[in-house]
């Protein structure tokens, strides 16, 4: 296999720091670790669940992760299917991603869809132009129940929120899908217990100690493909509550915004109403990494407006279920 | 000894509640700039908010709600630094006793413990707890933070009373390596740069300290045989079978002579393959799968091995740190998770509760929420097990609930010999 030293790339520039002179690890560097831990989870969890499911929404980590499972249980295909929680809302690039991966891999597609939930009058529909962000938790919550799912593959990280930092690697979910920050189980070395009772679920995170960077530099190490949103681009934008929207049929500029044109790329994806683009000219995974080692700012603080309601957002849609 | 260097640092923070270990971290964050701008803001204005002054350095890593209305840490935070030699993962424990599950969930995989605590007060019941714990599980390198020096007006000589202190615990505990340091987490003297505050100390930072220590610790504590715990068979095109599962205690070659435990099947190693690929080796923490010579039925919860083996038993002598909320008798019936196997045990004996003051065993015959105590277990089926101090994964399980699956306590295999 290929021993990267990614250690030497892997810098935020740091003042008034000793160093000690590094000697070629002879082991394994870091992203090494981190893939054969989040690959041996993989297993762990496919192993004592009876039903998993790998969340899939097209993004760079869940892509990773689908990478890690193909790789976890390779030459056989995954014991498990895919799950794309559809909003509706989606960048049709990511739709296309999402199509052409699932298929490279021979999974079985599961596609939720939260316009099914509006349907069925459980949720109310905010409109073309509203945020559905919060009610795809129902539709996850009921494809999880329909399908009889006990164990769900995410790609949260801890490093995206200061709610996600606290949260287990295998996190248990009660009959409603709730977590609670107050009671999690304990967690020792590396033994994962995923058994639950019925209805209950477990929520598995095998990227929980990956970084934005470390997902960059995976992706680059196993010339990974992404949806070409990723990537910057010319695209029509407006600039709203300090985040550019790009213009298309879940964005039209109100009357007082001025639309621009500017090469953008995205740092993350989700909803194409409330995920932000960030000014880039960065067109190749290695400008993405220099692009990333030097940010001021988060990717979730840049790109994510439903992370900004309160303090405690994500906690909040943590709580009752939400990925 | 050479042991290779290998970029990434696990440690814990330990220590009693209100000493500054959360204070510390956020510090440590801030002063090298692993915060962006967004996250700092926030934490300034959630200190505007509950009017705790213009920055709270304890909400960088206490971020549920309950944490920041109590001031308290509840649950691990973990959080991720780089510098240009090393990643650190950091987990950010609870100092409260009622939350010492959660201290040994981040202190079970951590390389090394950042010990806090406060230069007045010394070492509290609730750091020896903590330090106890670390050294039962098997961490051996510390760096102590004497916190709050600022509040005693930088006084030497109120430093080395808790300095002499920390080392004959040190020494009883067994740590190897001990690096004790000055500071103020909130005005961050020696939290990664010098102090002027403390001319009289010339030692690390903090920082430096964690810079300077050794890294993968934890999977190199093991270095007696190779080990697969066997956690899925994977079918190969052609007809054959692979056993899959991730590598400690030593690096497992091609044509290693093995045996498959508990059946106690001599083979060797035919071939070895990560991800798909072959290979020659797997290196501790690769999650590898290997082809053995002989035809086999192994399967979940088997473990292939190379010399010296590991014992199969049916009864352990353990340590037990016990989280349940009725205590833990004799008979009680509980489900184990060692390595990949999970099979029901029975508690034959319970041989005492640590004294966390003295360090040595009582009398008791139960055990109550939080405390530490030695026992011995019956196990329904073989089990394949090293003691832990010679491989902390196949020295360690967990115990579980049969009717809640709520886990229930940390074991491990054999008892720490400062007991």
């Amino acid at each position: 296999m290929r021993i990267t030293i990614g250690s030497l790339e892997y810098t935020r520039t740091l003042q008034n720091m000793t160093t000690t002179p590094l000697r070629p690890p002879k082991f394994t560097d870091h992203l090494d670790l981190l893939e054969s831990h989040a690959i041996f989870i993989l297993r762990e969890v496919a192993a004592e669940c009876e039903r998993p499911v790998l969340l899939f929404s097209g993004g760079k980590d869940s892509a990773v992760l689908l990478h890690l499972a193909t790789k976890a249980f390779a030459p056989q295909q995954l014991p498990f299917p895919v799950m794309h929680i559809d909003t509706g809302q989606n960048f049709p690039e990511v739709l296309a991603f999402r199509d052409a991966t699932v298929a490279a891999t021979n999974a079985r597609l599961v596609v939720a869809k939260v316009q099914d939930t509006i349907d069925q009058g459980k949720v109310v529909d905010p409109g073309l132009l509203g945020s559905r962000n919060r009610l795809q938790t129902v539709t996850l919550l009921d494809a999880i129940n329909d399908n009889g799912f006990d164990a769900a593959f995410g790609g949260a990280r801890r490093d995206e929120d200061k709610a996600r930092a606290k949260e287990r690697i295998l996190s248990f979910r009660d009959t409603f899908g709730q977590w609670d920050p107050r009671q999690q189980r304990p967690e020792l070395w590396q033994l994962y217990q995923g058994k639950v009772n019925p209805g209950e679920h477990v929520r598995a995170f095998p990227l929980s100690d990956w970084t934005e960077l470390d997902i960059w530099q995976y992706i680059e190490r196993e010339q990974m493909a992404l949806p070409t949103i990723y990537f910057a681009h010319e695209r029509d934008v407006v600039m709203r509550d300090g985040m550019w929207l790009g213009v298309g049929p879940f964005v039209e500029p109100r009357v007082d915004e001025q639309v621009e044109h500017r090469s953008v790329r995205f740092r993350t994806v989700g909803d194409a109403n409330c995920t932000g683009a960030v000014l880039s000219s960065a067109s190749t995974l290695r400008a993405i990494i220099d692009e990333v080692t030097l940010a001021n700012v988060s990717e979730r603080g840049a790109t994510r407006a439903d992370d900004k309601f309160s303090e405690t957002a994500m906690e909040d849609r943590k709580r009752e279920g939400y990925f | 000894m050479h042991v290779a260097t290998k970029d990434l640092l696990r440690l814990a923070t330990i220590g009693s509640v209100d000493d500054g270990k959360s204070t510390l971290i956020g510090r440590l964050l801030v002063d090298t700039r692993q915060l962006f701008d967004d996250q700092l803001d926030a934490v300034v204005a959630a200190s505007e908010k509950r009017g705790v002054g213009d920055l709270d350095l304890s909400f960088v890593t206490d971020g549920l709600r309950a944490e920041r209305e109590q001031g308290i840490t509840i649950d691990v935070a973990y959080r991720y630094a780089t510098t240009p030699t090393r990643k650190f993962i950091i987990a950010d424990c609870p100092g409260h006793v009622q939350y010492t599950s959660n201290m040994a969930t981040g202190a079970s995989t951590a390389d090394l413990a950042l010990v806090v605590l406060d230069v007045a007060s010394g070492l509290k019941e609730q750091t020896r707890r903590h330090l106890c714990i670390a050294a039962l599980l098997g961490v051996r390198s510390i760096v102590v933070a004497v916190n709050k020096m600022d509040a005693v007006d930088w006084s030497q000589l109120a430093f080395q009373r808790v300095v002499d202190e920390i080392e004959t615990l040190s020494r009883e505990l067994g740590f190897t390596s001990v690096d004790i340091i000055p500071v103020s987490a909130l005005l961050g003297d020696n939290v990664v740069g010098s102090s002027t505050n403390i001319p009289w100390y010339d030692g690390p930072s903090v920082l430096e300290s964690l810079e300077a220590s050794e890294a993968g610790a934890w999977e190199h504590a093991t270095t007696r045989g190779a080990r697969l715990p066997i956690q899925w068979v994977l079918r190969q095109p052609g007809g054959g079978r692979t056993y899959a599962g991730m590598v400690c205690g030593d690096t497992l070659r091609v044509g290693d002579a093995v045996t498959l435990l508990p059946a106690n099947i001599q083979t060797t190693i035919a071939a070895i393959n990560f991800g798909g690929e072959a290979i020659d080796e797997a290196t501790v923490g690769l999650a590898a799968d290997v082809d053995l010579a002989a035809e086999t039925n192994a399967g979940r919860g088997d473990m292939i091995a190379t010399a010296p083996l590991p014992k199969v038993v049916n009864e352990l002598a353990t340590t037990i740190c016990w989280f349940g909320e009725r205590p833990l008798v004799v008979g009680q019936r509980l489900r184990m998770k060692h390595t990949t196997k999970v099979t029901p045990v029975r508690v034959k004996n319970i041989n005492g509760v640590i004294d966390i003051e003295k360090l040595d065993i009582d009398d008791s015959h139960s055990l109550s929420t939080n405390d530490i105590g030695l026992a011995t277990l019956q196990t329904a089926d073989l089990m394949v097990v090293d003691d832990y101090r010679t491989n902390r994964v196949t020295g360690s399980f967990v115990l579980i609930d049969e009717a809640t699956n709520a886990t229930v306590a940390a074991g491990m295999v054999g008892h720490a010999s400062f007991l």
